[in-house]
């Protein structure tokens, strides 16, 4: 949530305003110059203000994003953004609070912290750069690193179970889950729906580590292939994908799941798009289902609900406190049994 | 019997025992409540097991109470009890060697069953074989006359069986002449919806009462009057040092003219300082039960990166999960309490026990070079000042400042002269505003060194804070070696210069050339304390100099310690402040140590002092080292 002031309108605000003098450091042709710049040309479309922004990061390469940004910056330590932001927000709740994450920085050494900030559902945009591995320290496989991937770690290949972010985020409760990658033209947009909404939106960026995983997203992201294997989700609208979009997602009523079908068209059989799955945010169910997909990448918003919101509940308690108490500490002190000596 | 025809004492310890089911806590509160309304000083002592309902009888289930009362000023909950009252044979077995020898010993024989005697090691009964002749013994079938008390309440035979500690509370009221009126008032208030288990209750205590006024009492049994002790005019409660520590960090906040946010993690035995906090939204107040320490000290480090006072609180082990979060603040010079409830470590430790083990963490357990001010309280009502000091250092020197409590002042209570808001001088803090030119986020403050406190929201002073080391103007990221040190030396100066903020080391008691002078910190303060006045009492040049600031170490200490040809600092831990002290002041400074999760027993102390005072001059004796620890 952004809170616009009236004195100065948005519009006339420009991505340059949001970009600090600070040389960047991140290697070159790293996915997060994507990020950073979809992320700073959606500000001034959402009418957000440097002053009242505020970019809080854990540790990782993702993490120098603040540094980049004029706007507040907190660049902290290891895992703990999503909690040290949830103080922020719940003293400032005016602000508007985003958390710049990775992989490891989410996922493994923060995991908890994550967890805790989804259930509660703090008013914070939570922006998960996945490049599934561990960038910073060179190229150990990370909690989101497929079963195999050979890594100074893992020199035999990793053995390790990986987490699926967006399933970890619905899990732990999370009312917004989105999912964009760093080279895509409509990241701004999902970067826009997950700040619409009011509470914690979970944005997992798949992004390319050009260093130590180069590639990893590339069937997802690659001109070649990305339009055989990106879904993008729209509200109310059947699921099509495919160049011409020609193939599309049915429930299979049998086992419950969602298969890939071709659609027909003017000179294709197929199936009628009357019989593919219309995307519906507000169902959880079949968030689930997306965020299983393996043959193709759900992207867009998976899943978006409207729920109690921690830092308003917090504001609105201490409201009702105010209210029914005269805030005199000295009345306070005097509270119970007290005697007096003359 | 009137109070003419008791005996006056001046000053009384009472310990009830029992197992942890036996509600000797509640017991002993109220007698400490009813003789603060009656006038007396006191100070009290819970003992308690870390297990919530331990086996019945066991022994180390047992969970004391100990309460001592005055017509004097008093500082400590006492060494010896003067009366005992054991409600089975384990609570006798585990408290007996704290009873005076002619002391009284009440003992419930209901509980004095084979069993129960098996358990708490007896091979024979201690009321039959003569073996308790040293004290005065009341043996009383206390479950029994209970249960005949509260006949009529129509209780289930537990519930009956659970009023034996008001019964017994009753007969403690007969014996030293106090009212019953509070206790019942606070019984009817209690259980006011289950006004059956109010009035039982009600009847046990009276019972009880009743039982002193006509049984014939054995030989030596008499009663006894304590009168009101003198103390200064003003309005008084009993309060325990997590109470006043939470009163003390919202008085603060509000003195500083900040919102308070207290991030938290429930632990022995800090949880009491949240659940007050808790109760306190209507004054700026702002809790946050975290999902771990960690993102305790986060949240609240981020409300301090908003401009709220972040202040968290827990206790050792805590503090070493909050490690990191702390050097972060260190780093990024922002204003943060950490409240250490000390407790016996390492480790788990011993969780319900008192301990002073944490003052190394507290001053060094950082990773760099990370200084940070600490504080420590001395007793619960002091609480409340030295978390209004906290604030204040906090804020003017844009530090963490650690503050250590522990869990002897955490639970014990003292009657405490209640102060006014308007005796406090406030110290508002302004955030920064833009002022056109140019913002340095690590510009300083040429008095303090401090630098200046921007917030979030403020137009025209975007800036980004980290852990990554910063230029010392810019507050960009520098890798520059020159920097780094001048950094180092920066955070340094600026924590070693906070002690012009304080007051200068003053003697608490003693002239300014002596014999040996104690130097204490934290809740050893009460024992230490009696222990110098007894030892000046019969002519010992002896004095006392108390520390509330620990680090920075207050001006004119070195002073202080070259008018006394020994230096002893009796502490509970391992030689913590002694070690800290040589290095600083290289003075010839002997310690003495206890870590029994107890606190000192005066006596104890006075014949530590004796040792040196009657060694040759220059001779003084090598303390016995924790490793083998002085058990009293």
């Amino acid at each position: 949530m952004t809170i616009t002031s009236p004195a100065a309108p948005a519009a006339t605000l420009t991505k340059k305003d949001f970009t600090s003098d600070q040389e960047v450091r991140w290697c070159p042709g790293c996915g997060d110059y994507a990020i950073l710049a979809a992320i700073q040309r959606t500000l001034p479309k959402v009418g957000s203000r440097p002053e009242s922004t505020v970019f809080v990061s854990g540790i990782g390469c993702s993490s120098r994003f603040p540094y980049y940004m004029n706007t507040y910056g907190f660049h902290t330590i290891h895992g703990r953004a999503p909690a040290i932001a949830t103080g922020l927000k719940v003293a400032r709740p005016e602000l508007d609070v985003w958390v710049i994450t990775g992989d490891g920085d989410a996922l493994s050494i923060g995991g908890n912290h994550l967890l805790h900030a989804l259930r509660r559902n703090v008013d914070l945009q939570i922006i998960c750069f996945n490049n599934e591995i561990y960038g910073l320290t060179k190229g150990q496989y990370s909690p989101t690193s497929d079963v195999g991937v050979v890594t100074p770690s893992t020199p035999f290949g990793s053995i390790d179970q990986p987490l699926i972010p967006v399933r970890v985020a619905l899990g732990a409760g999370a009312r917004v889950v989105a999912r964009g990658y760093d080279v895509s033209k409509k990241l701004a947009e999902v970067l826009e729906a997950a700040h619409r909404h009011e509470g914690t939106a979970f944005v997992e960026v798949l992004q390319n580590c050009i260093v130590f995983n180069d590639g990893v997203h590339e069937l997802v992201t690659s001109k070649k292939t990305g339009p055989q294997h990106q879904l993008w989700l729209r509200h109310g609208e059947p699921m099509r994908f495919g160049p011409k979009g020609e193939r599309g997602l049915r429930l299979d009523p049998r086992s419950l799941a969602l298969e890939v079908v071709d659609v027909a068209g003017d000179e294709r059989e197929g199936v009628p798009e009357s019989e593919l799955v219309v995307h519906d945010e507000t169902n959880r169910n079949l968030a689930w289902m997306l965020a299983d997909l393996a043959e193709v990448k759900a992207l867009g918003v998976l899943y978006r609900e409207v729920g109690p919101v921690y830092d308003r509940d917090v504001a609105a308690q201490a409201a009702l406190a105010r209210a029914q108490s005269e805030g005199d500490l000295d009345a306070v002190l005097r509270s119970g049994h007290t005697w007096t000596v003359t | 019997m009137t109070n003419e025809e008791r005996e006056t004492l001046d000053d009384v310890v009472v310990r009830f025992a029992g197992d942890s089911g036996d509600g000797m806590q509640l017991t002993g509160t109220q007698f400490a409540s009813t003789a603060a309304v009656m006038g007396n000083d006191l100070a009290t002592f819970p003992d308690f097991p870390s297990e919530i309902r331990a086996p019945q009888g066991s022994l180390y289930g047992v969970s004391g109470f100990q309460v001592h009362f005055s017509s004097q000023d008093i500082r400590t909950p006492g060494d010896d009890a003067d009366v005992l009252v054991a409600m089975n044979p384990a609570a006798l077995q585990v408290n007996l060697a704290s009873l005076k020898r002619g002391g009284l010993l009440v003992l419930n024989t209901d509980a004095f069953t084979a069993k129960n005697l098996a358990k708490a090691g007896f091979e024979a009964n201690p009321t039959e074989d003569g073996s308790l002749d040293a004290y005065r013994l009341l043996p009383l079938p206390i479950g029994k006359l209970s249960r005949t008390a509260v006949a009529p309440f129509g209780l289930k035979a537990k519930g009956a069986e659970r009023t034996k500690n008001m019964w017994t509370l009753g007969l403690m009221y007969w014996l030293f002449g106090r009212e019953r009126q509070p206790t019942i008032d606070w019984l009817r208030h209690k259980f006011a919806k289950k006004p059956e288990i109010a009035e039982a209750n009600v009847a046990a205590l009276n019972a009880g009462h009743i039982y002193g006024e006509n049984a014939e009492m054995p030989h030596g049994i008499g009663v006894y009057r304590v009168p009101k002790a003198e103390v200064g005019p003003g309005t008084y409660r009993n309060v325990n040092g997590n109470e006043a520590l939470a009163w003390g960090l919202t008085a603060g906040a509000q003195l500083a003219g900040l919102s308070l946010f207290y991030g938290s993690y429930p632990i022995t035995p800090a949880s009491t300082i949240l659940h007050g906090l808790a109760k306190l939204k209507a004054h700026g107040v702002t809790t946050f039960q975290a999902e771990d320490e960690i993102a305790a000290v986060c949240a609240a480090l981020g409300a301090s990166y908003g401009g709220a006072l972040g202040v968290t609180g827990t206790s050792g082990p805590g503090v070493a999960l909050k490690t990191e979060a702390i050097g972060l603040a260190v780093a990024t010079e922002l204003p943060l309490v950490v409240v250490d409830v000390q407790r016996g470590g390492p480790s788990t430790g011993l969780p319900t026990k008192t301990e002073q083990s944490d003052l190394f963490q507290a001053v060094f357990g950082r990773n760099g070079d990370a200084p940070l001010i600490v504080l420590a309280a001395r007793s619960p009502g002091d609480c409340f000042d030295v978390a209004i000091e906290a604030v204040r250092l906090a804020t003017r020197f844009m530090t963490p400042v650690m503050l250590l409590s522990d869990g002897y002042i955490a639970n014990g209570a003292e009657p405490w002269r209640i102060p006014s808001m308007k005796d406090y001088a406030p110290f508002p803090v302004e955030h920064r505003q833009a002022n056109g030119a140019a913002f340095a986020p690590y510009a300083r403050d040429p008095e303090t060194l401090a630098r200046a406190w921007a917030v979030p929201g403020t137009p025209g002073l975007m800036h980004r804070l980290g852990g990554l080391e910063r230029d010392a103007t810019t507050g960009h990221i520098s890798v520059d070696p020159d920097n780094h040190h001048e950094m180092t030396s920066l955070r340094a100066r600026k924590v070693r210069g906070a002690r012009d903020a304080f007051e200068a080391a003053r003697l608490d008691q003693g002239d300014a050339s002596g014999d040996l002078l104690f130097v204490g910190w934290g809740s050893t303060f009460g024992a230490i304390s009696q222990a110098t006045r007894a030892l000046r009492a019969e002519g010992a040049r002896v004095g006392h100099l108390h520390l509330r600031h620990l680090w920075p170490l207050p001006r004119g200490l070195g002073e202080v310690l070259d008018g006394y040809g020994t230096v002893l600092i009796p502490e509970l831990n391992g030689g913590m402040l002694e070690t800290l002290l040589r290095a600083e002041l290289g003075a010839p400074i002997r310690g003495y140590h206890k870590v029994a999760g107890q606190p000192f027993r005066i006596a104890e102390l006075v014949a530590e002092a004796k040792r040196h005072l009657d060694a040759p001059p220059g001779d003084s004796p090598i303390t016995p080292h924790a490793s083998a620890p002085l058990r009293a």
